[in-house]
């Protein structure tokens, strides 16, 4: 199978891609272009260890194409906080022990992300069942809707404290 | 170097971070930020991928694999089968429990996925092109799935290469399927109690097959520099070390000349403490390619072929009088251990601690015999979040109990609480051979009852069921209790080992000159956060803070030996090694303080961080003082530097407990089941971290929640795997997950340097029997006795169906 060129944007960064075309995104970002925080865990789209967000929307990473999203923006864990600063969520997930092995952690992180965004004042039936399609087999998530919640409160106040 | 602020004694051991704390954790910068560094993320110039081409079929011969095809598909270097494994010995391994395994199939399979050729290519597109090319022929032999077909007369001979030899790993062989007989405690006795006994309960008790499946699968990265004869291998191993050793036996590599790395792993829960054939052919095929060779399975070949759990056949037999003392227990199991013999156990015990499986209660006498199976099924048997088939002794005897309570019309909790092993007889010597370290059963339960107001609770069971005579209601109410005793922390040398090497653990610590330090372990966390924990047990005994103590595991060429994490043991053995080589800085740092201060070691105390002179507070030399001397003063008699190590055999295992307790709503109709309160009180001894063991115990009984409620791994007749995929392996997810309240009491293990006992298995071990136990419970009054898991809907409307509750 021939290799096809492609460009995506992954982080704020445009990157040029030379992939067949049967080449999974997941793939793509963790071999080629050298974004190891999404994980694989199925490959079925079960487990969301995988999840980024392309263009505004939570997307398992393992069963789309690089091919599919060429022209499309990625966001990964590693594009959510500034360097040497943790964003919101991670410090939450830090401070609630939010995690433990660590292996869903940025798929969840990245979920969570975007689901803060959809749903900006979430309760906590929300957050379980916004983070339905990410598994996690350490911590029974608990403490992960917990990190979530504080997350939220506190991106809330300092809206509030902004307007 | 001074540090003389004044600064209050509370203040300075808050400072410290130590045992006790809520330490956040250290890992989790990294892990957030999508920094971890685990296998698959592991990058060499060169390296190649390497998959398996696998068995569709569960028992059949290979007649031929022809591998011209697949050696023509671009990007494939070379395909391995056994033959071409024969001349270096290394097409079987030995497992674990002293049986020998297939690296790839030689001349038959025995189970469906079982590994039979390895193909190698430049990535794993190629890989997998290479794999649709192999050609294999097979040729299906008679399949047995069930153990109890597996022993009959005429059942198909599964272990060829085993025929005639009737003395296996563990004595004799009754049957050509049969592995061993495992005998514990007085037979003729418990069979006496039993023939004279008021009442005896009698059940089988199931504990289907199921998978630990953690989020991150098996694999490794072995890469063979052939210039300086060194093999380096990266993999999820819970016990690095051993692998080794292994990996040198098996290859005669010499150990030197072998370096093993468990980079960070994503969740191991004991699958992955074993050998596979994975590792075993990344490290010939990195030989025979000079590169960098990586294997990582999917998740399909992590739950068809790597390490299943349980899978006991517990047939019991308890006695008790009329008011409900027992006085006798007798059990017989039969083991599935699939089609080799790879369980995870110490080498004395090919049942591993089952023989627990007397509980919490103070029974007179006991007998247990197990036997274990050969099957069609994938080999495994490993220890799922619990110290070696501790959760199947457990289920075993928290069933037991309470359908002894139903043969006598009496209260579970109630029948409970009069045959526990009461406070003041510990240290307790069970019927089965185990001598319990500490515990106080009567407080635990008694706390745990108030809490969810148990009375109340029951009242509030008979009126619904009231109510759903009256057909006001088609909700039932479970009431799952659990009291479960863990035997963890393994363990002593004299009794156990793996392979021959001993079971201690060990920690070396180096105090840096500014007072920081490193400290490296023989374990490896999956996610249990030793580099926190360790760090706080070290801060409480050298006086320097966890924040200035880095923690480091996982590197055979750095780590001090040891046998690795699982079974609970970190905490009990090498945590215990990080106090024991802790103690020993200190003791040179006394007499360091006192050639500062020039007074006798012995008119030195010890105060959270610093020396003081005996009745001159004012007079004292912190740790950091006397870490920088001795690195900075020429003392008479010591030599520079400040380092130790431990290398710690425990004199006995220890016995974290806990009482469990689950409020469940079952709807009849629908067999949906909906967790109302789940209360756990764990006494682990000493809590180094409460955050951290909170976590524990939240992730613990998630797992026994998928357990108990709808996870396994089932086949059907043709030994098709029907589970391989989390489409239909249960893995529950935050919406299906209840809300857990946690609770404690401490009660320190008498043995332990710190007391500590371990937690991160307790709630596997404890909540499975109190998931189970609601269900049941809910159709007591309907005349339920037992019913295997996993109750998922399907099954629990069955129960409700055949009770007649459908009308």
């Amino acid at each position: 199978m021939g290799k096809q060129h492609y460009q995506i944007t992954v982080n704020g960064e445009a990157k040029d891609i030379l992939a067949e075309p049967r080449e999974l995104l997941i793939h793509t970002l963790r071999e080629q272009l050298n974004i190891t925080g999404p994980h694989v865990g199925c490959e079925t789209s079960h487990c969301g260890a995988c999840t980024v967000d392309i263009d505004g929307r939570s997307i398992k990473a393992c069963t789309v194409f690089t091919a599919q999203v060429a022209g499309k923006e990625i966001t990964t864990v590693e594009g959510l906080g500034e360097p040497g600063k943790l964003h919101i969520l991670q410090e939450m997930f830090k401070e609630h022990h939010g995690l433990q092995c660590g292996y869903c952690t940025p798929g969840m992180i990245t979920r969570a992300h975007r689901l803060l965004q959809e749903i900006p004042n979430p309760t906590e039936e929300e957050v379980r069942f916004g983070i339905a399609g990410n598994l996690c087999r350490c911590t029974g998530y608990q403490n992960i809707v917990k990190s979530i919640l504080a997350a939220a409160a506190v991106m809330n106040a300092s809206q509030e404290a902004a307007e | 170097m001074t540090d003389q602020t004044p600064i209050s004694r509370e203040d300075r051991v808050e400072k410290l971070k130590g045992v006790g704390s809520q330490r956040k954790r250290v890992e989790d910068a990294r892990f957030t930020q999508g920094k971890g560094n685990y296998v698959d993320d592991i990058k060499m110039p060169g390296m190649l991928f390497g998959d398996f081409v696998r068995s569709p079929y569960a028992h059949a011969r290979v007649v031929s694999i022809n591998t011209e095809a697949a050696l023509k598909v671009p990007g494939v270097l070379a395909v391995l089968t056994a033959a071409d494994l024969a001349p270096l010995g290394l097409h079987w391994m030995p497992t674990l429990a002293g049986d020998k395994q297939m690296v790839l199939a030689d001349g038959k399979v025995l189970y469906q996925g079982q590994e039979v050729a390895f193909v190698v290519a430049t990535d794993r597109y190629a890989a997998a092109d290479g794999i649709e090319a192999v050609e294999v022929e097979y040729s299906e032999l008679p399949v047995v799935v069930d153990p109890f077909k597996a022993l009959l007369p005429d059942a198909p001979v599964l272990r060829e290469d085993l025929e005639g030899k009737m003395v296996g790993a563990h004595g004799p062989r009754k049957h050509h399927n049969h592995i061993f007989t495992w005998e514990q405690g007085d037979k003729d006795a418990t069979e006496a109690v039993l023939a004279g006994a008021d009442v005896v309960a009698e059940e089988m008790v199931y504990y289907h097959r199921t998978h630990p499946c953690p989020l991150e699968p098996c694999g490794c990265v072995a890469s063979m520099d052939k210039v300086n004869g060194k093999l380096t291998l990266y993999g999820t191993f819970q016990a690095p070390h051993a692998i080794r050793t292994v990996v040198s036996l098996i290859s005669g590599i010499e150990e030197h000349n072998i370096r093993v790395i468990s980079p960070d792993i994503g969740g191991g829960f004991g699958n992955k403490v074993g050998a596979y054939p994975g590792y075993v052919c990344s490290v010939v095929a990195s030989i025979v390619t000079g590169k960098p060779v990586k294997w990582v399975e999917d998740r399909m070949d992590n739950l068809m072929t790597t390490a299943f759990a349980r899978d006991y056949w517990m047939k019991g037999k308890i006695a008790a009088t009329k008011e409900g003392k027992i006085t006798g227990l007798w059990c017989h199991v039969t083991a599935d251990h699939g089609g080799f013999d790879a369980c995870a156990d110490p080498t004395k015990f090919p049942a591993g601690f089952f023989n627990i499986c007397t509980g919490s209660y103070d029974i007179p006498v006991a007998y247990l015999a197990v036997d274990g199976v050969y099957t069609n099924k994938a080999p495994g048997g490993v220890a799922y979040r619990c110290s070696f088939r501790v959760t199947e002794a457990a289920y075993f005897i928290e069933r037991m109990v309470e359908i002894l309570a139903i043969e006598l019309g009496m209260d579970a909790a109630e029948l409970r609480r009069i045959n526990f092993i009461k406070a003041d007889q510990f240290p307790y010597h069970s019927a089965l051979g185990w001598e319990y370290d500490s515990g106080d059963y009567h407080t635990a339960w008694d706390k745990a009852l108030a809490a969810v107001d148990y009375e109340g609770l029951r009242k509030e069971q008979a009126e619904r069921v009231e109510a759903f005579k009256r057909g006001e209601t088609r909700k039932l109410l479970g009431i799952g209790l659990t009291h479960f005793t863990e035997i963890v922390g393994a363990g002593p040398v004299k009794n156990c080992d793996i392979l021959g090497l001993g079971m201690f653990d060990s920690c070396e610590i180096r105090i840096h000159p500014t007072g920081s330090a490193i400290a490296r372990l023989g374990t490896i966390s999956q996610g249990q956060g030793h580099a926190t924990t360790f760090a706080q047990i070290l801060a409480s005994e050298i006086g320097l803070p966890a924040d200035s103590i880095t923690v480091e595991e996982g590197d055979t060429d750095t780590a001090p030996y040891g046998l690795g994490t699982y079974g609970s043991r970190s905490t009990p053995v090498a945590g215990a090694a990080t106090a024991m080589a802790g103690r020993k800085i200190r003791a040179k740092a006394q007499m360091i303080a006192a050639y500062l201060l020039e007074v006798h070691d012995n008119d030195l105390e010890w105060d959270v961080d610093r020396f003081v002179v005996k009745g001159a507070p004012e007079r004292f030399k912190t740790m950091k003082e006397i870490a920088f001397a001795s690195y900075n003063q020429a003392i008479p008699g010591l030599e520079p530097g400040l380092e130790a190590v431990s290398y710690y055999d425990p004199p006995n295992m220890t016995y974290p407990f806990g009482a469990y307790i689950c409020v469940m709503e079952i709807d009849v109709d629908t067999g949906v089941h909906e967790i109302r309160q789940f209360y756990a009180l764990d006494d682990c001894g000493t809590r180094i971290n409460p955050m951290i063991i909170e976590g524990q115990v939240h992730g613990g009984l998630t797992e026994a929640l998928a357990i108990a409620m709808g996870q396994e791994i089932a086949y059907d007749e043709m030994g098709n795997c029907k589970t391989g995929t989390l489409m239909d392996f249960f893995v529950p997810t935050a919406w299906e997950t209840p809300h857990y309240t946690t609770d404690h009491t401490t009660t320190p293990s008498p043995h332990h340097p710190i007391g500590a006992k371990g937690v991160g298995e307790s709630p596997n071990v404890g909540g499975v029997p109190a998931f189970s136990n609601a269900v049941h419970d809910a159709f007591r009054a309907f005349g339920l006795r037992q019913s295997h898991m996993p109750h998922d809907h399907w099954r629990i409307w069955k129960i409700a169906n055949g009770l007649g509750l459908h009308g």
